[in-house]
């Protein structure tokens, strides 16, 4: 079965998700990545969805919860390079992803990551 | 849709290939009174058009087929079509576009009362039966010469549409997007694509919405603003919306808009100084004049 790598970067854990996420991979993810970063007591998440080109409302709410799970465990997650198509579909479904940072690029995110990990 | 009878259609096929030119003449005269532009179409260009139309409609009546809608009338209806879309870019008005057509009434009837002037009978009938083909020849001139405009009126929206909503980049990572007109949910969906795929490429974080040539905002126009800012944020944009008059601000308040979320500034240049600002770029006034 197709897995979606999780990369550690220092404190950090990068995703990239390259193929399009269908719902038992989403699933697969989270469990992932609660667990990774669990281990690695990782501080900040950064998921790349640049290459995501479809979602539906269960992948745009997915987005949200991994992000309250990651929150919970101490971990900031910043979703970066969303395509406008992306934007415009989960805007108009509704789901605004108000608990989410997001970034245009895996460089800004990084940055955003790295300043709101000296802050605390 | 007009049904004439075969034989009908058949006289009609032997009147105009044996009176072509009697017919012709008549009716390149008929026109070169009112309806002839000679500022817009030449004499002989006219005269070949119409020898052309003649003989199509001959050739149409010929195969017996009294459907006008039939493919046997296609290429008359093809021909209708091509010389009322040229006269509709031309500058011809729509009287005299189908008057292209009607005018064949007179010489056509003519011809008729020659051959059946003894029979008013026969006459009446096929009088009917020419006027009926006339009249959707006619007819069908306007539609399509009505068609042709809609058309061009649907292109100048679709080009006015996209004008109305220029992305400019105002600084490295800083973009604005001056709204001029009402927004409504197909411009808004223009802005909002045109606005986002600027963001992409030109990698900025700070867009700034000017609303200070939309005339209104009520909860609509707040609704598709707000879902902008929105799809931004998604993006990893900040947005500004700036050019927020006072009446619009008693407005918004008045109808309890929510854009407690989205900074607002009253001015393009507010915002522009606060996107610097953002961007950690300063500027100084020089104070040594040389």
């Amino acid at each position: 079965m197709e897995k979606i790598p999780i990369l550690r970067m220092g404190d950090f854990l990068l995703v990239t998700i390259q193929v399009d996420m269908h719902d038992r991979l989403a699933m697969a993810l989270q469990d992932d990545l609660t667990q990774r970063i669990s281990e690695t007591s990782a501080h900040g998440v950064l998921i790349d969805i640049s290459s995501l080109e479809m979602v539906d409302s269960f992948i745009g709410r997915m987005l949200a919860n991994i992000a309250g799970m990651s929150r919970v465990l101490d971990a900031e997650t910043v979703v970066v390079g969303m395509q406008p198509a992306v934007a415009i579909t989960l805007v108009e479904l509704g789901l605004s992803l108000p608990g989410i940072r997001t970034a245009l690029n895996v460089d800004a995110g990084m940055e955003l990551l790295r300043s709101s990990n000296n802050g605390n | 849709m007009t049904v004439i009878s075969k034989n009908q259609a058949a006289n009609l096929a032997d009147l105009l290939r044996g009176h072509q030119d009697a017919i012709l003449e008549q009716w390149t005269r008929a026109m070169s009174g009112s309806t002839r532009r000679s500022d817009l179409i030449k004499e002989s260009e006219l005269r070949a058009q119409c020898a052309r139309f003649l003989k199509v409609v001959a050739t149409a009546a010929e195969s017996g087929v009294s459907d006008l809608q039939s493919p046997a009338w296609g290429d008359v209806r093809e021909m209708l079509g091509e010389i009322s879309r040229s006269r509709a870019q031309q500058g011809f008005t729509p009287s005299e576009t189908a008057m292209f057509v009607f005018s064949l009434k007179r010489p056509l009837f003519e011809r008729l009362r020659q051959e059946h002037g003894r029979d008013p009978e026969a006459w009446a009938s096929t009088l009917w039966a020419t006027t009926e083909v006339v009249d959707e020849l006619g007819l069908y001139t306007a539609e399509v010469f009505i068609k042709a405009k809609e058309s061009e009126i649907r292109r100048q929206q679709e080009e006015m549409l996209e004008l109305s909503t220029p992305v400019v980049k105002l600084w490295e990572g800083i973009l604005a997007l001056p709204l001029i007109g009402t927004l409504d949910s197909a411009r808004t969906q223009v802005v909002m694509e045109s606005l986002l795929q600027s963001i992409v490429q030109t990698n900025s974080k700070i867009a700034i919405i000017d609303i200070t040539g939309v005339p209104t905002v009520d909860t609509v126009v707040a609704q598709h603003l707000l879902k902008t800012v929105t799809a931004a944020r998604l993006m990893g944009a900040d947005c500004i919306i700036s050019g927020v008059r006072p009446q619009i601000a008693q407005t918004i308040v008045h109808l309890g808009i929510n854009l407690l979320d989205v900074t607002t500034k009253a001015t393009l240049s507010d915002a522009f100084s606060l996107a610097l600002k953002k961007s950690n770029v300063t500027f100084a006034r020089n104070s040594e004049q040389k």
